[in-house]
C-alpha cells in the first residue's frame, strides 16, 4: 500500500466535516472493545502478565537471528518451503513464482495487515488471479475497494446502513436486511470461492522458533479455511512475529485475545505444522515468507526497537481518544492509530510519515492498554524530537517556539509579554496558532493580573 | 515546612487566583509559602512538540530557580510531570533533575502525600462536582485518589461520569495543530459530562480548552481548577 501518511492532518479535518458517521461508528466501536477489555484484563493477574510478555518479545528480538534460523531449519523439516523477502518485491518474486507453476486462478485470503503492507491484493490482480477476502470486514472493504481502517476490524467505520447499501448494490439483498442474513450472503459467495481456489494465503500471528508453527488466531473460521482447502497456503510472516518456545503460546495467545476483543481465547485457532503428510487432508505445499520490510532497521534503531514488541492486538486505537475520533484512514497507512504513528516512521522513514507522530496528545492511555508494554508516548516525543531535529516541522512552528523560549529564558521578556497579553499587540510569530486556537474555542482571556503581581499583594498581606 | 510555588505559566496567566488560593491554602495548614523571583514556564509546550533544544534552557533554568526549595508545589499536573518525569531525560545525567524531581508535587499530591491531609474543611457541602482527570496527572504522576478524596471529605458530591478519565483534546500544540481533531476530543468529553455546578481538573490547559468550548456551545457552566475548589473547602 502507498503511504499517504503527510496528509495526516488534512485527511483527519476533512474526514470529521464530511464524514461526522465514521466519528460515531468508530467510537461506538472501540469503547465496546475498550470496555471488554477491561473486564478481561481485570480477570487476570495482568501486569505480571504484561511484564512476561514484554520479557519474552524482548529477549527474542536481542537474539533475533539465532531464532530466525532455528525457525527456518524446524519449518523445513516441517516440510515448509522457506523464503525470505527483505522488500516487498522479494515477497511478489515467491507469489508469482506458485502462481504461474500452479496456474493459480482463484486465491482466498485470510485477513493479514502484513500483505496489505506488501500490496498481495494488486499483484494478484495484476496476474489475472481473483482475490477474495475471507475476513467478513475485510471483505466488506474489498467490495469498497478502501484500506482498513482498523488494525483488528477492518471495517469498524462502516455503519450497519451502509453495509446494508453496499450489499443492496451488489447482491440485491433487501435494504433492511439483518447483519444475519447479510453474513449468510457473504457466506454463500465465500464458500464458493474457498472451494474453488487454488491458493490461501495468510499471515500469521506468532511463528514458534523451537517447532517451526505457525499460529493463527481468529473468530470467524475463515482462516481455517484459507489454509486448508485450497492445495498451495502461503504465509506471510513479519520476523519480528517469532516466539521462543511452543510454551510461550500459553501466555500469548490469551494476553493478544484480551487485549484485541476482551476474549479470554480467539474463537479459533490454528496451529499449523507444515503440508498434510501421505493420506492426511491439507494442503500439497506450505510456504512461509519471512519478511523484513524495514524491521531489521528498525531493530537496529537504539531509541525506537521496542516498537517491534507490537502484538498487532489494536488495543492502543481502541484506548485511543485522537484514533476514536477519526478511524484509520486519515494515517494514510496499514497501521493507524498510536502505534502506527511510531511505527509507520519505523518502516517508511520519518520524512514520509513526519506529521503521524504528532497524532497524539501524549494522553498515555496506549500505553496502558498495550499488552506488551511498548512505550508509544515515549516514542512519540523520539520521533517528534527527530522531526524537529531534522527540520521537518515547519518553519512558523520552528520561529515560534525560538520565540518561546526568548521570552520565556527571561523573566523581563516574560512579564514584558505578559502585559502584552492583556492589551499590546502579539508577536506575529504566534498568530497562526492562536487563531487555530480561538476558532473553536472563542478569545483568550486571561485573569486581569497574573498571579506574580498578585503574589507581591498576597505576599504582603500575609 | 516551606514549599516553593511553581506557578507555572498558563496558571500564572490564565488561572492566577488559583495561585492565591495555593497559597492561602498551604499557608493556613502551617506552610511556609515562597515564589521564587524569576520562575516563568517549565520548558513543556517546546519539549512535548520536539523541540528539545528550546526546551533544555527553559529546564535548566527552572533547575536553577528551584535549587534552593525543600519542596516544589505545582497547581498543575502535566507541569509536574514534566519536572518529575521528563527533565531526567531531558538532561541525561543531571543530578539537579533527578534532586528536583525528588521534591516536586502537584498540589493535591503534595496535600495527601506529604502533608497527610485528607480533609480540609466542610466548604463544599452538596457541590455538585464534575472532576476531569488530566491525563498527566492521571497517567504520569498516579494522581488518581488525591482530588477526589480532598473533594468528597470537603462535602462535594463527585459526580459520576463515564469519560472522567478521557483526554480532553487539549494536548498542548495538539489544540492548534490539528484543531479539529481536539475539538471533536472536547465535544465527546462534553457529550457525556453530568449536570454539574462546577467543572474542576489539576491542569489549567485543559480548564482553558474545555471552558473555551463550552463557551462556544453555549454551555455555562462553572470551571475552576481544583485549587481554587480546594480553599473554598478549607475557608467555606
Ligand atoms: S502497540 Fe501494543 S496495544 Fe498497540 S497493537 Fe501493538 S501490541 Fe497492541
Amino acid at each position: 500500500m502507498r503511504a499517504k501518511a503527510k496528509l495526516y492532518p488534512k485527511e483527519a479535518a476533512r474526514l470529521l466535516r464530511e464524514k461526522p458517521g465514521v466519528r460515531e461508528a468508530v467510537t461506538g466501536a472501540t469503547l465496546h472493545f475498550e470496555r471488554n477489555r477491561l473486564k478481561a484484563y481485570a480477570e487476570v493477574p495482568i501486569e505480571e502478565w504484561r511484564e512476561r510478555a514484554k520479557a519474552v518479545k524482548d529477549h527474542v528480538l536481542t537474539h533475533l537471528d539465532h531464532y530466525l534460523e532455528l525457525a527456518e531449519r524446524r519449518l523445513r523439516e516441517n516440510g515448509v518451503q522457506v523464503h525470505w523477502a527483505e522488500t516487498p518485491e522479494d515477497a511478489h518474486r515467491v507469489l508469482r513464482e506458485v502462481v504461474h507453476r500452479r496456474g493459480v486462478k482463484r486465491a482466498v485470503k485470510a485477513k493479514s495487515m502484513l500483505t496489505e503492507e506488501l500490496g498481495v491484493n494488486p499483484l494478484l490482480e495484476s496476474l489475472g488471479v481473483e482475490v477474495y477476502e475471507t475476513d467478513l470486514g475485510e471483505y466488506l472493504i474489498q467490495l469498497l475497494g478502501e484500506p482498513p481502517s482498523h488494525i483488528v476490524g477492518p471495517a469498524i467505520h462502516l455503519s450497519l446502513g451502509e453495509i446494508q447499501k453496499l450489499f443492496h448494490a451488489r447482491f440485491g439483498t433487501p435494504l433492511d436486511a439483518s447483519p444475519e442474513a447479510l453474513a449468510q450472503v457473504a457466506r454463500r459467495v465465500l464458500r464458493e470461492a474457498f472451494l474453488s481456489a487454488e491458493l490461501g494465503l495468510s499471515g500469521a500471528n506468532f511463528l514458534v522458533a523451537e517447532t517451526g508453527t505457525l499460529a493463527l488466531m481468529e473468530n470467524e473460521g475463515n482462516i481455517r479455511l484459507s489454509t486448508s482447502l485450497p492445495k498451495v497456503h502461503v504465509a506471510f510472516v513479519g520476523i519480528e512475529k517469532l516466539l521462543p518456545r511452543f510454551a510461550d503460546l500459553a501466555l500469548f495467545l490469551p494476553l493478544t485475545a484480551r487485549a484485541a476483543t476482551g476474549q479470554r481465547l480467539a474463537t479459533f485457532v490454528s496451529l499449523i505444522q507444515g503440508p498434510a503428510r501421505e493420506g492426511e487432508e491439507g494442503p500439497e505445499e506450505v510456504h512461509v515468507v519471512l519478511v523484513d520490510h524495514g524491521r531489521t532497521a528498525l531493530l537496529h534503531d537504539l531509541e525506537a526497537w521496542e516498537t517491534l514488541r507490537c502484538l498487532r492486538c489494536g488495543a492502543c486505537l481502541n484506548a485511543c481518544p485522537v484514533y476514536r475520533q477519526t478511524g484509520g484512514h486519515p494515517y494514510g497507512y496499514v497501521y493507524s492509530g498510536p502505534i502506527g504513528a511510531v511505527l509507520d516512521p519505523g518502516l517508511l522513514g520519518l520524512e514520509e510519515a513526519y506529521p503521524l507522530p504528532y497524532a497524539s496528545t501524549l494522553c498515555g492511555a496506549c500505553y496502558e492498554a498495550c499488552p506488551v508494554k511498548i512505550p508509544i508516548p515515549r516514542l512519540l516525543l523520539t520521533w517528534r524530537h527527530r522531526a524537529a531535529e531534522e527540520g521537518l516541522t515547519p518553519s512558523w512552528e520552528h520561529g515560534a517556539m525560538r520565540a518561546f523560549r526568548k521570552v520565556m529564558e527571561s523573566p523581563a521578556l516574560y512579564r514584558l509579554f505578559s502585559k502584552g497579553l492583556r492589551g499590546l499587540p502579539l508577536p506575529q510569530d504566534l498568530l497562526p496558532l492562536l487563531r487555530a486556537w480561538t476558532e473553536g474555542r472563542g478569545p483568550l482571556r486571561p485573569s486581569p493580573k497574573p498571579f506574580h503581581e498578585l503574589w507581591k499583594e498576597v505576599a504582603d498581606g500575609r | 515546612m516551606r514549599v516553593a510555588l511553581f506557578i507555572t505559566c498558563l496558571a500564572d496567566q490564565f488561572y492566577a487566583e488559583a495561585g492565591v488560593a495555593a497559597v492561602r491554602l498551604l499557608r493556613a495548614l502551617g506552610v511556609e509559602v515562597d515564589f521564587p523571583e524569576g520562575q516563568t514556564c517549565c520548558g513543556q509546550p517546546a519539549f512535548n512538540a520536539g523541540y528539545w533544544d528550546e526546551a533544555r534552557p527553559l529546564a535548566k533554568r527552572t533547575l536553577e530557580v528551584f535549587e534552593e526549595a525543600e519542596y516544589v508545589v505545582l497547581p498543575s499536573g502535566s507541569c509536574a510531570s514534566m519536572v518529575k518525569n521528563h527533565y531526567p531525560e531531558l538532561l541525561p545525567g543531571n543530578r539537579e533533575a533527578l534532586a528536583m524531581a525528588e521534591k516536586t508535587y502537584e498540589l493535591s499530591q503534595f496535600l495527601v502525600r506529604v502533608l497527610g491531609v485528607e480533609k480540609l474543611g466542610e466548604g463544599l457541602k452538596g457541590r455538585k462536582v464534575a472532576y476531569h482527570h488530566g491525563c498527566h496527572a492521571l497517567r504520569e504522576l498516579g494522581v488518581r485518589e488525591e482530588p477526589l478524596l480532598l473533594l468528597q471529605n470537603a462535602g462535594a458530591e463527585v459526580l459520576p461520569w463515564e469519560a472522567w478519565e478521557e483526554c480532553c483534546g487539549f494536548g498542548g500544540l495538539f489544540s492548534v495543530k490539528l484543531p479539529e481533531v481536539s475539538l471533536a476530543m472536547a465535544d465527546r468529553k462534553l457529550a457525556t459530562l453530568p449536570e454539574a455546578e462546577v467543572l474542576t481538573s489539576t491542569d489549567a490547559g485543559c480548564l482553558l480548552h474545555l471552558s473555551g468550548r463550552m463557551g462556544k456551545k453555549g454551555l455555562g457552566l462553572r470551571v475552576a481548577p481544583l485549587a481554587t475548589l480546594l480553599w473554598e473547602a478549607y475557608a467555606g
